[in-house]
């Protein structure tokens, strides 16, 4: 009776999970398949039979700018990030390491940040970045990314330092240390795994990021990924193949990433979730 | 610019740890684009600007006019049904993966890999993907020959909604699915032994064990899908532009709308305020709800 019983949970259990595998699999064949479509084919063929392949419509992408584009959300996320994890590591190794009122405070003013839908303050950034120069830069798109990436990246650095036994500081400080060359010697090296969380974590973020680059920059320049894709989308109205092409393209380095560091990718993933 | 006081009085105590220093970087970011602004996006909604030339108060004007502004109350309207439907939605088929996912099976693990690749792709890139291929004369409702499939679900006014659930759902579920994973596997396995030599059957230890357990895990995540439902911005912005007609103008659109489309910033931070106070009413009251503080214990690091 038993048995019967976990034999049909598994079968629905089973089922649902090839389901959901169609639900997520589709979509992306569909997205890949017509990317190597002619233009030709995309109004008589059916969509999801497979085509004779072609490289054109990602030609017609890399002609229009797009290397330019993959270059500024390069230079966009490195920065972003480098700041990020400069910024919120020093900040956490000073929460954790002093143990006054002021570090408190700083603590919990950080930490309210989670609880606030950021998103709804776009219009005094956009006025802020008009009124320090920074409007239609790259420094436009990464000074307000890292700043509200900062609440997250401090909370998961300070949970992790937290963890760091007292008796190595102790250790450190007997021998001379300075705070600088603990900071750097000894909870840089014990925090790395946190901190590769946070950097794929905020990079992810900032790769895809759509609303600071649309109100924050203008001229084609400065055109980050995304960006460029809603563009594309406007203006590619007739190539379909184009349009997807260019979103593979955008997901390629990421799917790279994932595909060589999956429990790091999904580790990063979820690191929004506050564990 | 009040943060690089605090600095000062750093008289080098070595004694007390690290110089407050450290804290300069982050204190600066963060005031300077996440503080400031929320301080100032109240303060804009009191005052008349274009976005381009000088700003001027206006007293309670701006607030009169947008509670008064019917886009504004479908914005609440269309967020509200959003948030509520994604949630429910959602949770069902994220605790289902999140069971199955936690199975040791082999093959559970390997149809996991695949599960995370819609979370890979940027909100435009997915937004862009759907749209084409929910296409009417392309997309994949011509691949079955079932005419009703092939539908215009995007430009009818009453699917395009519904379709925003869908695609919403699809990005993250996985996401929300893991949660519910490490939760399930937390459980004690001998919950489950003791059930099963007192002959309850898998579906009766679903019921009465592993949702009983995971109950935290709901109300955390719940509040995650519901406070995150206030932001969806960019999926909506490129899939429909709020269209057709205002049917999908949720309140972060219409904000956007209003403020860089119309240039009528003092308006749009009404609005943005309107989604701050829904926000953080919201993780407030799920707070509350779930009973014990445990966002806040879980941020205090214990």
């Amino acid at each position: 009776m038993i048995r019967i019983n976990n034999k049909q949970y598994n079968i629905i259990g089973g089922l649902l999970g090839w389901i959901w595998l169609a639900i997520v699999i589709i979509p992306i064949y569909y997205i890949v398949i017509t990317s190597l479509r002619s233009q030709g084919d995309i109004f008589t063929a059916n969509p999801l039979s497979l085509p004779r392949p072609t490289l054109g419509a990602y030609q017609r992408v890399f002609a229009n700018n797009f290397l330019l584009y993959v270059s500024n959300s390069v230079f966009v996320t490195i920065m972003t990030v480098t700041i990020i994890l400069v910024a919120s590591f020093m900040v956490s190794y000073m929460i954790v390491r002093r143990s006054d009122a002021f570090s408190r405070t700083v603590y919990k003013l950080i930490i309210t940040g989670l609880a606030i839908p950021m998103q709804a303050t776009i219009i005094p950034v956009y006025y802020i970045i008009i009124h320090i120069g920074l409007y239609d830069t790259l420094w436009a798109i990464i000074l307000p990314s890292a700043a509200f990436a900062i609440p997250i990246s401090v909370m998961i650095l300070v949970n992790f330092l937290r963890d760091v036994p007292q008796s190595l500081f102790e250790a450190m400080s007997v021998d001379g240390a300075t705070e600088f060359q603990t900071m750097i010697k000894l909870a840089l090296p014990m925090v790395k795994p946190a901190l590769i969380t946070v950097l794929i974590y905020d990079a992810l973020n900032v790769w895809n990021g759509f609303l600071f680059p649309l109100i924050l920059t203008q001229s084609a320049s400065n055109r980050v990924i995304p960006l460029s894709l809603w563009l594309f989308q406007g203006q590619f109205t007739v190539d379909i193949p184009g349009i997807l092409a260019a979103v593979v393209i955008s997901v390629l380095p990421i799917l790279t990433a994932y595909i060589f560091g999956r429990r790091q990718m999904i580790a990063g993933l979820t690191a929004g979730f506050g564990k | 610019m009040a943060i690089a006081h605090k600095g000062k009085d750093s008289a080098k105590p070595l004694h007390i740890g690290p110089s407050k220093w450290y804290a300069a970087p982050a204190l600066l970011l963060f005031g300077l684009f996440a503080l400031l602004p929320l301080v100032g996006v109240v303060i804009l909604s009191f005052m008349t600007w274009d976005g381009l030339g000088a700003v001027s108060f206006n007293g309670i004007d701006n607030w009169a006019r947008m509670l008064a502004d019917p886009l504004v109350l479908n914005g609440l309207r269309l967020t509200l049904i959003l948030t509520i439907v994604s949630w429910a939605v959602q949770t069902p088929i994220c605790i289902l993966l999140g069971v199955f996912m936690a199975g040791t099976q082999r093959y559970r693990a390997f149809l996991a890999v695949f599960y995370f690749l819609p979370l890979l792709f940027s909100s435009t890139a997915v937004a862009i993907a759907w749209k084409n291929l929910l296409d009417p004369s392309f997309g994949i409702g011509k691949a079955f020959g079932v005419s009703w499939m092939a539908h215009n679900w995007l430009g009818d006014p009453k699917t395009a909604l519904w379709v925003i659930v869908i695609v919403v759902s699809w990005c993250f579920i996985p996401l929300h699915s893991l949660l519910y994973q490490g939760a399930v596997r937390q459980i004690p396995q001998t919950m489950y032994e003791a059930a099963t030599i007192d002959g309850a059957g898998s579906i009766r230890q679903f019921f009465s064990i592993t949702l009983p357990q995971i109950k935290y895990t709901i109300a955390t995540d719940s509040t995650l899908i519901i406070v995150g439902s206030l932001t969806y911005f960019d999926l909506v912005y490129v899939m429909t532009s709020g269209g057709p007609g205002n049917a999908t103008r949720l309140l972060p659109l219409d904000m956007y709308l209003k403020g860089f489309k119309s240039y009528d910033m003092g308006g749009a931070s009404v609005v943005g305020v309107i989604i701050l106070a829904l926000g953080i009413t919201m993780s407030l009251i799920l707070n509350k709800i779930s009973g014990s503080d445990k966002m806040d214990s879980q941020m205090e690091g214990v």
